[in-house]
């Protein structure tokens, strides 16, 4: 388990390298940053002055060993509008961004199982061929699409919810902010995480109805029918479990995936999370926070991963993780 | 009364374009603790026999008239309450391919100690040590261990004898062995067939035994029944069938043993293959490969009929006899 874990560790590392590498590449192809920090009255020799002090006349290798060796060090750079820690200024949007990405993980999982479990067993009735329709409808509707009708329906015409913003929100801890503590945060809160997860949802229903259609044809599941095991513990103990090794890898590639979704979904709302934060980043050519987010989305997408990994093998009996290391 | 009794059972598959007959009209009886095997070549209908008995034939494929009386029972009407408390509890299968038989992600130990509360009023420990009195029954080594591993953990030959403990369990009246050790390694394969008929015997359990081997129905059983196309052609005594075969199909089986043949002399194989179910011949299905055909063979179906000793659908088997004896007497 342990020599797993290193392994598991050495490889998010060499992936975390590429990705600053990309991130740290970028930052060179987005315009002068000096047009934004200075205003146009600004004289050649001050911009000159002003590049050798940023260090911006470096060679490319002798920048990214600075920008690296301090990124170790918890500094990502200092943002060009806020004139604060890029990582500061991350970290203050990330809370939003996470229960944004928690609230619609809770309605993928709540609603995905039950339903890609129902249209495999009961493929041909007609709630199950409504379900299989509109998930096809779910995953052709872009999400920007998805959250600009909703607000029109339930926001403007209803007006059953808020359609912009956090609402109220409780601190918790540094700079975490929480939705599910009020009921004005959790009236804020639903819309956005539908629209969310109305691109992730109908995927998980198909796969999870494809995978356990496919487990319910096998030997093992034939052979608990003939051992005259009640249906419910064939469906929920016998099968779901064997469909769920292959949903569960996929669901960690699709969380990283949806924080970096939230970029629609948050700029609809205009919720305060990073994805509203990067958009308007990209507007300022505010570059450190631009590589700042993709390094964090990026550590992100590893961490999930690896977790995901870890949790595989500890479902899967036939994976034995202390032995994998070795 | 029998324990089993199957009349003018049919099952068809509704296929795409056609719907095609697997089975057709066969009847046969079980006897209380009687052990019978069904042979036949791969796609004869031996295996959908099995599972038919216990109402297993899943879509696209179903029972379209006959009854299978279990305990004067009709399986083929029972209601899926009455079929769940039948399967696993009078009524136990073994499986063909121990290796996809059991579910790779539960325990041993879950799996049998589930079939136990699924028919039983039982405490998960009385339910364990039930589990762990069976598994020896059947020579597993340390069965308390045994019970918290999960089935890629053992060998195919241990999955088997623990796939008969679990079929065993319950103490049903009729196992239904579907070809139980054609996936297992040749060495292992005897003392399965070993076991399962020791353990038939001393817990005068009956025994449905479906195999392609001659040689293991003549050890195991008391009865049997020789398919081909769907149909049962020959039935009657093991000892009679294979001693003295009656129908050329059956004569054919036996003549293509490998025991049947010397040293260094070429194998005797019956000429052709069994037609596909879709493109059954007119007449006797087997007629295209029967050296005795005739006209009458090519253009009605022989009825299964009481010759002798055995049953046989043939219209030439008095002739063979007579052609037997006469060869016979010259030799």
């Amino acid at each position: 388990m342990f020599a797993y874990l290193v392994k598991r560790v050495f490889q998010a590392i060499a992936v975390m390298f590429v990705i600053s590498l990309i991130a740290f590449a970028i930052q060179g192809n987005l315009g002068d940053p000096l047009r934004e920090l200075v205003g146009q009255s600004v004289s050649e020799e001050v911009r000159q002055q002003l590049r050798d002090e940023l260090g911006l006349n470096d060679s490319f290798l002798k920048q990214y060993l600075r920008f690296a060796g301090n990124a170790l060090q918890g500094d990502l750079g200092t943002s060009y509008f806020f004139k604060e820690p890029a990582l500061d200024v991350i970290m203050k949007k990330l809370p939003a961004t996470l229960e944004l990405v928690l609230g619609a993980t809770i309605i993928i999982i709540g609603l995905s199982i039950p339903l890609g479990v129902y249209t495999a067993i009961k493929p041909d009735t007609i709630l199950s061929r409504v379900i299989m329709g509109l998930s096809i409808v779910g995953i052709s509707i872009p999400v920007f699409l998805t959250a600009i009708l909703m607000i029109f329906v339930f926001s403007v015409t209803y007006g059953w919810f808020p359609s912009f913003g956090r609402g109220d929100v409780v601190h918790v801890w540094g700079y975490w902010e929480t939705n599910f503590a009020t009921a004005d945060g959790w009236m804020h809160i639903i819309l956005p995480s539908i629209a969310l997860a109305s691109i992730m949802l109908p995927l998980f229903v198909r796969l999870i109805r494809a995978e356990m259609m496919e487990v319910l044809q096998s030997e093992y599941v034939k052979y608990a029918v003939a051992k005259g095991i009640r249906p419910w513990r064939i469906y929920f103990v016998h099968a779901l479990k064997n469909t769920l090794l292959p949903v569960i890898t996929v669901g960690g590639v699709q969380i990283g995936t949806m924080v970096a979704y939230t970029i629609l979904t948050e700029t609809v709302f205009q919720w305060p999370g990073m994805g509203f934060m990067f958009l308007e980043a990209v507007n300022r050519v505010d570059t450190p926070l631009i590589v700042a987010y993709l390094i964090v989305v990026g550590f992100i997408f590893v961490v999930t991963n690896t977790i995901v990994d870890l949790i595989y093998g500890l479902v899967n009996p036939t994976v034995n993780l202390a032995r994998m290391g070795a | 009364m029998s324990l089993l009794s199957v009349r003018d059972l049919t099952v068809k598959f509704a296929m795409r374009d056609e719907t095609v007959t697997a089975l057709n009209g066969i009847s046969f009886d079980v006897a209380k603790g009687e052990r019978l095997g069904i042979v036949g070549e791969s796609g004869a209908g031996k295996s959908i026999t099995g599972f038919s008995l216990m109402n297993l034939i899943s879509r696209p494929g179903y029972v379209d008239r006959g009854e299978i009386l279990f305990d004067g029972e009709d399986v083929v009407k029972m209601s899926d309450k009455r079929l769940r408390e039948l399967r696993g509890d009078k009524m136990a299968m073994i499986f063909q391919d121990p290796m996809v038989t059991l579910n790779p992600v539960l325990t041993i130990g879950q799996q049998m100690i589930e079939t136990l509360l699924a028919h039983r009023k039982l405490s998960r420990e009385e339910a364990r040590q039930i589990a762990i009195v069976k598994l020896r029954e059947v020579y597993i080594p340390s069965p308390e261990e045994r019970l918290d591993q999960y089935p890629h953990e053992l060998s195919g030959g241990m999955r088997q004898r623990i796939i008969i403990a679990i079929a065993l369990l319950l103490d049903p009246q009729l196992i239904i062995a579907d070809e139980p050790t054609t996936a297992l390694d040749v060495t292992i394969q005897a003392d399965i067939m070993e076991l399962l008929l020791e353990l038939c015997q001393s817990n005068k359990v009956g025994l449905i035994l479906i195999t392609h081997d001659l040689g293991v129905v003549s050890q195991m059983t008391e009865r049997t029944l020789v398919m081909y196309a769907g149909r049962i052609i020959e039935a009657g005594r093991t000892r009679e069938i294979i001693n003295d075969p009656q129908h050329p199909y059956t004569q054919g089986l036996i003549n293509a043993l490998p025991q049947q043949t010397l040293p260094g002399q070429k194998l005797r194989q019956i000429p052709g293959n069994m037609p596909s179910l879709t493109n059954i011949p007119p007449g006797c299905p087997f007629n295209p490969r029967c050296e005795y055909a005739t006209d009458l063979c090519r253009t009605r179906l022989p009825e299964i009929a009481q010759y002798g000793q055995v049953q046989v659908a043939c219209h030439e088997v008095q002739r063979l006899q007579a052609e037997g004896e006469r060869q016979e007497q010259k030799a």
